[in-house]
């Protein structure tokens, strides 16, 4: 009997430390957090907390929907893109229709290009590398035609009032990130269409098996990334009262190294949103406290990129246990 | 006699260059086990996709409780209650149990919210009804393959079906795991579920079904009473002629040591294992599914580290190998699951037989495709494997024939020694011969061979001496006279009787 008893179920760990190896990214968090609160004064203030949250926010919203098509398995290169063609048009067609339609407008312009990536992915059968690529390039060429090249300025200074509103040290924008991510945690733990992302990410020939409807899926969750990368550009340009043609270059890395820093799989089929903010947390604290340690822009990247690739081997070295 | 609960007729379903159905008819009534049987790719899965959804047939007629159907697609098929446990298990590991079992038709409300308290209460209610030690919570990737599959057939619970049907479901199944899943099955059987049996082994069949259905190329060779019939008119239905029924053991002379292992301890997987194995001798290992058979030749070939132990090559002692090392020594090795192991889906069969050897194959870099398609043709013919061509893409052959070109792949290497695990799992009677004879002449060449199986005819037939193995230690050696079923069963339970040691 205890040949099939040995083999009944994998790995002895308790689930203590199950929990904690499928959440190392917040472990890695509060040991950032204790680095730089002993290298820096600054660091550990209710003020500067507030801020890191704030520059956090942006990278934040496009990783919310990051997560969604990473855990289905796929991936979107185009939200960098995305973001800035809506914040131009937000401030560009604002003394044309008023601010809030031209808001609509550009929160429209993100999600119809992100139904338009999905649609592509699904039906073409591309891999979305390839069509977001060409979203990317597409897309910012269009911005650049916009804009005429120029920074679109905003004319009712009205506009940039909103970030100013704050709750205590948290700002609208970070409120904004907060609630989403919070909303599309429980959209992914708790609703049938997030429980299904993880089943095709996962296996999906068992998903198509079972009679799930992928193309459908997908198109949504494109959809949805696409509306969120919108949702961040013009919180951004709300914030800078300008939209820059360039802005939220290589944006779209950032945000995958976010997603995938938090332990979302790039092959799909696992991750969530804790996991993600944690892994923005972390990029946004790490920026931060760099900075308030003056350590040269080149210093910094160099420290990112080697944070990455650790986070990732403790990842794996974690997984492999487990296994 | 019941009626028929599900009757198909003059179904056809055709794909480029192979008609795969041809005007097959095939009914199920309720409470029977009705096996189907065929040789690798006759259309055994390609039918039962068909009754699942996954396929639409060009051709012919599904009536299902006395009414005409379409099935559109496996959600279609589940809520009409017909259930398709497949040959290779279709869960997310990742998701838990109940999501699992009601995969594709989770309770909602109006808005999408999962109703998380029906899904565990009617989940745990299905587990109940089968007896499963496993909860509705637990995530399905940390469950033994045993148990997983019981998640598929919970399934059969979950949607109240009427017609099961199980492809190949004791590939990996240890024996009491297959006891428990017989004991499911006639479970189900009593509650009027009619059962399609799918399955390469005849002894299974002749414990459980009571009608037998062969396939051959896609054509219905006939329907008999389980009763009335008996493996060797089955197996002649099945290939059109009779099967020597003995085995062809080499007739070789034992030459050089080849290799010779000391000592092999892996902490949890298996302790102080020490064999050796000569020029021309087949070696067979002997134990149940889980016995560390398939862990030491892994840590032979360097996919797994050992903790301890020593390996001579050839007469000298070498440092455990990486796989790469052992390849250029000379080994190899043919692992257990083909779908993890082996395999290049999207390529061909001929691409794929020749991958691992790919210098072999070229003139300076340019690839000789003449030599290529020699080795294929001799492969295909020798292994009797059924593809339409040396590009049709692997993923697209029957489950048995992808098996096949795993063996292919590594025999046509040259290797000094060769270790198969399992070397005939899913493989069909007829074919499982062609193995057994090419692997004698292997070793009439002068090859080492190791052979693992779970199949003790199989393991005594081919062998020269064979090693038992129980939770990873080896419980005895036999030779000669001494090689008998009851020797071996004997050393193996009598260990497992044991109390353990620690
Ligand atoms: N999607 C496909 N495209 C092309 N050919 C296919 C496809 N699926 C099956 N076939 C072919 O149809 C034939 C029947 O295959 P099937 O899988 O039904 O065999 P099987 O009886 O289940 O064999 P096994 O015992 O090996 O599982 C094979 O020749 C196979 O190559
Ligand atoms: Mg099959």
């Amino acid at each position: 009997m205890s040949a099939t008893n040995s083999i009944t179920k994998a790995g002895g760990h308790s689930s203590v430390t199950r929990l904690l190896m499928r959440n190392h990214i917040w472990v890695f968090l509060a040991l950032t957090i204790v680095v730089f609160s002993t290298a820096s004064p600054y660091f550990l203030t209710i003020n500067n907390l507030g801020n890191v949250l704030t520059q956090a926010a942006f990278i934040g919203i496009l990783a919310i929907g990051m997560t969604l098509v990473m855990i289905d398995g796929e991936i979107d290169l185009s939200v960098g893109a995305i973001l800035a063609l809506a914040s131009a048009l937000a401030i560009g067609l604002q003394d044309h229709i008023g601010i809030w339609p031209a808001v609509f407008v550009g929160f429209l312009s993100g999600a119809a290009l992100g139904f338009l990536n999905g649609t592509l992915v699904a039906l073409s059968g591309m891999h979305s590398f390839i069509v977001t690529l060409g979203g990317l390039i597409g897309i910012r060429g269009l911005v650049f035609i916009y804009t005429g090249e120029d920074a679109l300025m905003v004319g009712d200074f009205s506009y940039t009032e909103y970030p100013e509103i704050y709750l205590g040290p948290i700002s609208l924008t970070a409120m904004i990130f907060i609630a989403l991510a919070l909303f599309f945690q429980w959209i992914l733990s708790s609703t049938r269409h997030g429980r299904e992302t993880y089943a095709i990410g996962d296996n999906i020939d068992a998903a198509h098996d079972a009679g799930i409807n992928i193309k459908r899926h997908k198109i949504i969750n494109f959809t949805l990334c696409g509306a969120l990368a919108a949702i961040a550009g013009i919180l951004l340009s709300m914030r800078l009262g300008t939209a820059e043609p360039n802005a939220g270059k290589v944006w779209e890395l950032w945000t995958i190294i976010a997603v995938v820093l938090g332990g979302t799989r790039l092959q799909g089929g696992y991750g969530s949103m804790w996991m993600t903010i944690g892994g923005v947390l972390t990029l946004a604290v790490l920026r931060n406290g760099l900075r308030l340690l003056n350590t040269p822009n080149y210093v910094e990247l160099m420290v990112m990129g080697t944070v990455l690739v650790l986070a990732l081997l403790i990842d794996k070295l974690l997984s492999r246990q487990e296994a | 006699m019941a009626d028929p609960i599900l009757t198909l007729s003059g179904i056809t379903k055709t794909f480029p260059g192979v008609v795969a159905l041809d005007k097959v008819s095939f009914d199920v009534r309720p409470g029977e086990v009705h096996a189907l049987v065929g040789e690798n790719g006759a259309g055994k899965s390609t039918l039962m996709k068909v009754l699942a959804g996954l396929y639409h047939p060009d051709a012919g007629e599904i009536i299902y409780q006395g009414q005409p159907v379409q099935i559109d697609n496996p959600l279609a098929a589940r809520e009409k209650g017909i259930l398709l446990i497949h040959q290779e298990l279709s869960l997310s590991p990742e998701l838990s149990v109940a999501e699992n079992i009601y995969l594709g038709a989770w309770p909602t409300n109006a808005l999408g919210v999962l109703n998380k308290r029906k899904l565990r209460r009617d989940a745990q209610a299905a587990l109940d009804a089968m007896g499963c030690s496993f909860g509705p919570d637990d995530r399905v990737g940390t469950l033994s393959v045993a148990m997983q599959q019981m998640v598929e057939i919970a399934r059969s619970q979950a949607f109240s079906a009427n017609v099961v049907i199980f492809d190949e479901p004791t590939a990996s199944l240890t024996d009491t795991e297959k006891d428990q899943l017989f004991t499911t099955i006639r479970g189900l059987q009593r509650q009027g579920v009619g059962i399609v049996y799918i399955s390469h082994k005849m002894d299974e069949i002749f414990e459980l079904t009571d009608r037998i259905t062969v396939l051959r190329d896609g054509q219905v060779q006939g329907t008999v009473t389980t009763r009335e019939t008996d493996a060797t008119a089955v197996t002649r239905m099945m290939i059109g002629r009779t099967l020597e029924a003995y085995f062809h053991k080499a007739d070789s002379t034992f030459g050089e040591e080849v290799l010779r292992v000391d000592g092999l301890s892996l902490q949890g997987q298996f302790e102080d294992v020490s064999f050796s194995v000569r020029q021309g001798e087949v070696l067979g290992f002997y134990g149940l599914v889980g016995a560390g058979r398939s862990e030491v030749v892994e840590t032979l070939f360097g996919v797994r580290k050992a903790d301890r132990g020593t390996l001579q090559w050839q007469g000298a002692e070498i440092p455990l190998p990486t796989p790469r090392q052992a390849i250029d020594l000379g080994m190899a090795l043919v692992p257990e699951s083909r779908k993890e192991q082996g395999l290049v889906l999207m390529m061909g069969g001929m691409e794929n037989t020749t991958l691992p050897h790919l210098a072999s194959y070229a003139r300076s870099t340019v690839m000789d495709r003449g030599k290529e398609r020699a080795t294929f043709d001799e492969y295909k013919d020798a292994l009797s494997i059924k593809t339409t061509g040396p590009d049709q893409p692997v993923s697209t052959l029957s489950g048995g024939n992808q098996q096949k070109f795993v063996l292919a792949k590594w025999l046509c290497a040259g290797p000094k020694l060769i270790i198969l695990d399992e070397p005939t799992r899913g493989i069909d009677v007829g074919s499982k011969s062609a193995i057994h004879t090419l692997i004698a002449k292997l070793a009439e060449q002068g090859l080492a061979v190791i052979v693992i199986s779970s199949e003790m005819p199989e393991v005594l037939g081919v062998s020269h001496r064979v090693l038992a193995m129980a939770e990873g230690r080896l419980v005895g050696e036999f030779e000669g006279d001494a090689m008998t079923e009851e020797n071996l069963i004997d050393a193996v339970s009598h260990h497992l009787a044991r109390p353990a040691a620690e």
